[in-house]
């Protein structure tokens, strides 16, 4: 008996020990926490299903930027640090024909051609940043050891950042309103702003739109091979070079339009507002499963509704005042979570399964 | 005739380019904010700024077909490359009376076109910055086209005069700058000091090419006996170094001090994450957290104001305030041990914005002041006297920065320290060595961690209080910049580092606006063209020496 | 006295592929062994199950009358295994002599805090690890080369700075995975005559993994051939040499393999 303590103690790291007891203290907390506030009913049924729809609209816009990281992921394996930023160029850059047109009052007479023409605007600035990087920052360094290209990526990331403050300045720019997006609307029985409904249906769409692409197009079938294995797909004649480019355009044109739908959210655009969308978006990309299309999908809208109702529904059965200050602190949690008990993500098994 | 074509082609192609990256300077702001700041006489460093978007380009282009081509063609392209470049720039002034560019480009406006255009309006003063473009195209084709000794020597003369006259602020904040007065304009160099230094420049080029065969010998000459000629000369070396050092803060007076100060501040956290990055090959994004725990813990333990706990002076609270970033360090490394790279780059980031967020909260207010910071924090004490300027911190942080630089170069030479180099080399292999990853990943998270929070001890104390925004993300990659842009792994390429990107910044002040971008662009230069950072650690040559240590 | 390594029903799996399947194999004392098979058998893995890279999901490996299997990779190294790569793998950006010692880290003691205070248990330990790394440098030949960057030696170079770091650990058992690979029949032949030279000299039991087959037959005592993962033939050289299984094995799966890959490609 003694000896088979011995071979199992020999084998037991403390480190899997300690890993374990944070995770549990974290499971207690949120537990405690969780319990707390359906004690106090802080909130009415009504308000939770305002932050779930809330939730998923802000989950549609991770999902959107996710993509982006998942899909440059599946290919290079590396995380394109500088993609929070490219969804910054686009989004910041559309202000500027929203507030043009909102001007000669287009914006209102024909809001549907007025957004579409933002979102092409908001598009072709991302594809055009995202290009630049992937040329200069990039490909020269696409045989150097793994922490170069991620080292060029914060570099990249910062340039960028600091590039578009010298352009269009530091302020805090506010996209004017959308009459018809203005107020809410009933679907289901259910109250909802017009906003959210709109950025809830144009993310699906254009995450359907992107998984047709990638899984039956003969560009999208090009890509897989390049991810599946990059020298065989070479033999067999994909051009490489041109998928990955691909891969870069298709995820700046989707943070582009997921730019457009943050600021019709928030209203607000400025030089830094890539950085945290950025890094939740990475979140949602490895908590779906990083490399994975659906799972960054999956991934976004469960970090946007995580992120929704935590602070309320974790924080503040636990007493700790002005909670939505802490929603980050959240997302990283789950982020480090995710990693350390799950860094294959929840739907990266599959894949991983394929390859082999 | 079809290789003449593609000459041209590509002479068009760089001119484009040219005009591209000068127009991205323009519209950045850089031009205008540099413009500020003289260098030679009335040139300007926003002239330089566009000077150079359009040079780097020619010069490239131009050396490149060097060989190949005939004097004259390169002449010709060099004129088209700047002609072209200062065209696209010159076309943002000429069309601004049709263009509304302000209203999206904060910087364009009838200051931006007047500088483009000397003041001369939109036509002739285009057509100057053309002419301009072009004769500077030419000039750097004359650069490249002369023999490669003088081509190296004339440029390297050339950014030296513009470095010299960026500092030139340098001599006159000094005690002893009057002995530069005369080579000095209003601001930066007159053109009798430009040529001075361009010369001399010149001059040691020249001596040193035609002196080195004797060197070289000598250095072989004195190899064997006991104290040689070289050691000698090092020993000298290193206590001249000292009494400057010793020496520096009562020469520089107290506002470069200050700046010496942080640059100090950056070399001990520099020094820290260089064990992390540069050892143990760990990208750390979040060491600006111990920065503030090493600060917070200095402000809680020392403050005498509402939120001061304990009332100690500097020096009680010096070792807890290392202890606790030590903690921190061990107890954030734990959760990531087993991750990728890439992976530990974000999470590590993902704590430092923790650190910032649960600062800045009003759930932890009570405790650590919330927006509103530490206020109070007292100066150290020393022997009666009070360590209180610039001038006195100087010698305390030079005291931090000897303690770190200690400790960093005796674990670099250990066991510990080639087991970090090992892991960073490669993970798998370096366990099949025997290492045991969690403790050798563990004491680099410690290490790196109590430097940061010395320097936020130190910090903490010299600037008496502390607020969250100090303690953004931004600093964790400033400490990053520098030792990549000094060389990874590398201890005098940290002080090198923080020198370039802490010092200049503060000297230069037009920079302020513009540091992160450049630390961004440098960031990726360097990972282009010099990954091994400015001054790369020299390898260390044992096989056939004797001593270990010291 | 007891074999030093014995494997008994060694099975690594990886998802539904079987790369070690119900492994037995032993290995005597001073012994030099050998594993061979087409690639893809699973002569690696269970190399890796040996050091404790991966853990096999049944079976047990006894090393000098311990079960080592699912200890970590660096108590296996402790215990007294060393090994080599197929495709080298060195720090390159550390010097030769800096590499060896590396490979001594299981024998030095000295902690941080020798280190930062100089205590005379860091210097003995550091003078001997110089020492000893300039011993091995030379016994494998290297002698003037140990200042370069492991990166900058030759390619027959860095295979013996290789095997000379596994040796600085001292270690009981030395697993060298294809030493001869990309060597020219000198070069092979030299390295035959120094893997001989290290059990003779030092009392090492050696495990080789080998392609070539003139190699195995050289040197080897004794061969185990695996295929798809399973032993399918163990003996000495030429009892090996005169096994019909091997025999269709290599020339065999030789063939079908090359028309699966042609297929896999078209």
């Amino acid at each position: 008996m003694s000896e088979k303590i011995k071979y199992f103690l020999e084998r037991l790291s403390w480190v899997d020990i300690m890993v374990w007891l944070f995770g549990l203290a974290i499971l207690v907390i949120a537990v405690i926490g969780v319990i707390g506030s359906i004690h106090n009913a802080y909130y009415t049924k009504e308000q939770w299903m305002d932050f779930v729809v809330f939730g998923i609209s802000q989950g549609g816009v991770y999902a959107l930027i996710a993509l982006g990281y998942t899909l440059v992921y599946g290919i290079l394996f590396m995380i394109n640090f500088a993609h929070g930023d490219i969804f910054m160029a686009g989004a910041f850059t559309g202000y500027f024909l929203a507030a043009k047109l909102n001007q000669y009052g287009i914006y209102n007479s024909h809001p549907i051609i007025s957004l579409l023409l933002i979102m092409l605007l908001a598009m072709v600035t991302s594809v055009v940043v995202a290009l630049i990087t992937e040329r200069v920052a990039y490909r020269p360094l696409r045989k150097a050891p793994r922490l170069v290209p991620l080292i060029t990526a914060i570099g990249a990331s910062f340039t960028i950042e600091y590039t578009f403050r010298g352009l269009y300045g530091s302020g805090v720019e506010a996209y004017p309103d959308m009459k018809i997006f203005v107020g809410k609307t009933s679907v289901f029985g259910l109250r909802i702003l017009k906003v959210h409904l709109l950025v809830i249906i144009l993310s699906i769409l254009l995450m359907a739109g992107l998984y047709a692409y990638v899984q039956y197009t003969k560009a999208g079938k090009a890509m897989r091979a390049v991810a599946e294995d990059k020298d065989v797909a070479s033999l067999m004649g994909v051009d490489v070079d041109r998928v990955i480019v691909n891969t870069f355009i298709l995820g700046a044109a989707l943070a582009g339009i997921a730019g457009v739908l943050y600021a019709l959210i928030f209203k607000q655009v400025h030089f830094f507002m890539g950085f945290i969308p950025g890094i939740k978006a990475f979140t949602a990309a490895v908590v779906g499963g990083i490399g994975n299309v659906p799972g960054a999908m999956l991934g976004g809208f469960i970090l946007g509704i995580f992120e929704a109702l935590g602070p309320g529904l974790i924080l503040e059965g636990l007493g700790i005042p002005a909670s939505y200050q802490l929603k980050d602190v959240i997302a990283f949690t789950l982020l480090v979570l995710v990693l350390i008990f799950r860094p294959t993500g929840l739907m990266g098994e599959r894949l991983s399964e394929e390859k082999v | 005739m079809d290789s003449q074509n593609t000459f041209w082609k590509s002479a068009v192609k760089n001119g484009l380019l040219a005009g591209a990256i000068g127009l991205y300077s323009t519209l950045v702001g850089l031009v205008q904010a540099f413009n500020k700041r003289a260098v030679i006489e009335q040139l300007s460093l926003g002239h330089i700024t566009l000077l150079l978007s359009w040079g780097v380009v020619a010069y490239v282009f131009l050396n490149h077909h060097r060989e190949s081509e005939s004097k004259g063609k390169l002449i010709a392209a060099g004129a088209l490359v700047g002609g072209l470049g200062a065209f696209l720039v010159a076309l943002l002034p000429m069309t601004a009376q049709w263009v509304d560019y302000h209203f999206v480009f904060v910087h364009a406006g009838p200051e931006m076109y007047s500088l483009l255009t000397f003041g001369k309006g939109p036509w002739l003063g285009s057509a100057m910055l053309v002419a301009v473009g072009a004769l500077w195209g030419i000039l750097i084709a004359l650069v490249v086209s002369l023999p490669t000794f003088w081509r190296d020597s004339v440029v390297k003369a050339f950014l030296i005069t513009i470095t010299v006259g960026l500092l030139s602020d340098l001599f006159t904040g000094m005690t002893i700058g009057w002995m530069f007065q005369p080579f000095l304009g209003v601001e930066g160099l007159n053109i009798l000091g430009a040529v001075l230094v361009f010369g001399l420049s010149i001059a040691y080029d020249y001596w040193s090419a035609h002196r080195k065969p004797k060197e070289s010998a000598e250095a072989v000459a004195t190899e064997p006996t006991g104290v040689t000629k070289s050691q000698l000369r090092r020993m000298v070396v290193g206590a001249l170094a000292l009494v400057v050092v010793a020496g520096l803060p009562l020469l520089l007076g107290s506002y470069l001090s200050h700046v010496l100060n942080m640059v100090g501040l950056y070399t001990i956290m520099g020094l820290g994450l260089n064990i992390v990055v540069g050892y143990a090959g760990l990208l750390d994004l979040g060491y600006v957290a111990f920065f503030a725990l090493g600060a917070y813990t200095m402000g809680l333990l020392t403050s005498t104001g509402p939120l001061g706990i304990a009332h100690w002076t500097f020096w009680e609270a010096v070792p807890f305030s290392i202890l606790v970033a030590m903690v921190a360090g061990i107890l954030l490394g734990v959760p990531v041990l087993r991750m990728r790279g890439d992976y530990l780059a974000i999470v590590t980031l993902g704590f430092g914005e923790i650190i910032r967020i649960l600062a800045l909260s009003n759930w932890l207010k009570p405790l650590i002041g919330g927006a509103q910071g530490i206020l109070l924090i007292p100066k150290p004490p020393l022997f009666g006297f009070k360590i209180q300027t610039p001038i006195h911190f100087y010698y305390l942080i030079l005291v931090g920065i000897g303690i770190a630089a200690f400790v960093a170069y005796r674990l670099r030479e250990s066991r510990l320290g080639r087991a970090w180099m090992a892991m960073r080399e490669d993970e798998d292999v370096a366990e099949a060595m025997g290492i045991d990853l969690v403790v050798t990943k563990l004491t680099a998270f410690a290490f790196g961690a109590s430097f940061s929070g010395l320097a936020g001890a130190i910090f903490a104390s010299y600037v008496g209080s502390i607020f969250p925004h100090s303690f953004n993300l931004l600093i964790s990659i400033n400490v990053l910049s520098l030792i990549i842009v000094g060389g990874v792994g590398s201890m005098p390429g940290v002080f090198v580092g923080s020198l370039a990107l802490v010092g200049l910044p503060e000297l230069l002040r037009e920079f302020a606006e513009y540091r992160m971008l450049i630390y961004g662009l440098s960031l990726i230069a360097m990972m282009l063209l010099k990954p091994e950072g400015f001054w790369p650690e020299p390898i260390r040559k044992r096989e056939l020496r004797e001593e270990v240590g010291d | 006295m007891e074999p030093i390594l014995i494997a008994k029903g060694v099975t690594k799996r990886f998802g539904g592929l079987v790369a070690v399947n119900n492994l037995d194999f032993t290995i005597e004392r001073g012994s030099i062994a050998s594993v061979i098979g087409p690639n893809g058998a699973g002569k690696t893995t269970f190399f890796n199950c040996i050091t404790g890279f991966y853990t096999p999901e049944e079976g047990k490996i006894i090393f000098d009358g311990r079960e080592i299997q699912g200890l970590t990779p660096d108590r296996v190294t402790r215990m007294g295994i060393a090994r080599t790569y197929q495709n080298i793998r060195l720090f390159s950006n550390m010097t030769a002599l800096e590499n060896i010692m590396v490979g001594r880290h299981p024998l030095m003691r000295h902690q941080w805090w020798d280190a930062i205070l100089h205590t005379r248990r860091y210097k003995r330990e550091e003078q001997e690890a110089l020492e000893a790394a300039r011993r091995l440098l030379n016994f494998v030949g290297l002698q003037g080369l140990g200042d370069q960057l492991a990166r900058n030696l030759p390619y027959g170079a860095q295979r013996r700075l290789e095997i000379a770091r596994a040796l600085a650990s001292e270690p009981k058992l030395l697993l060298l995975d294809e030493p001869t690979a990309g060597m020219n029949p000198q070069e092979t032949s030299e390295m035959i005559r120094f893997i001989r030279h290290l059990r003779d000299e030092l009392g090492l039991s050696i495990l080789l993994i080998e392609h070539d087959m003139k190699v195995v037959m050289t040197i080897s005592e004794k061969i185990a051939v695996m295929d798809f993962g399973k032993k399918i033939a163990e003996g000495k050289p030429e009892e090996i040499q005169r096994n019909p299984r091997v025999i269709e094995a290599y020339l065999g799966r030789g063939a079908a393999s090359g028309i699966g890959k042609a297929t896999a490609t078209a």
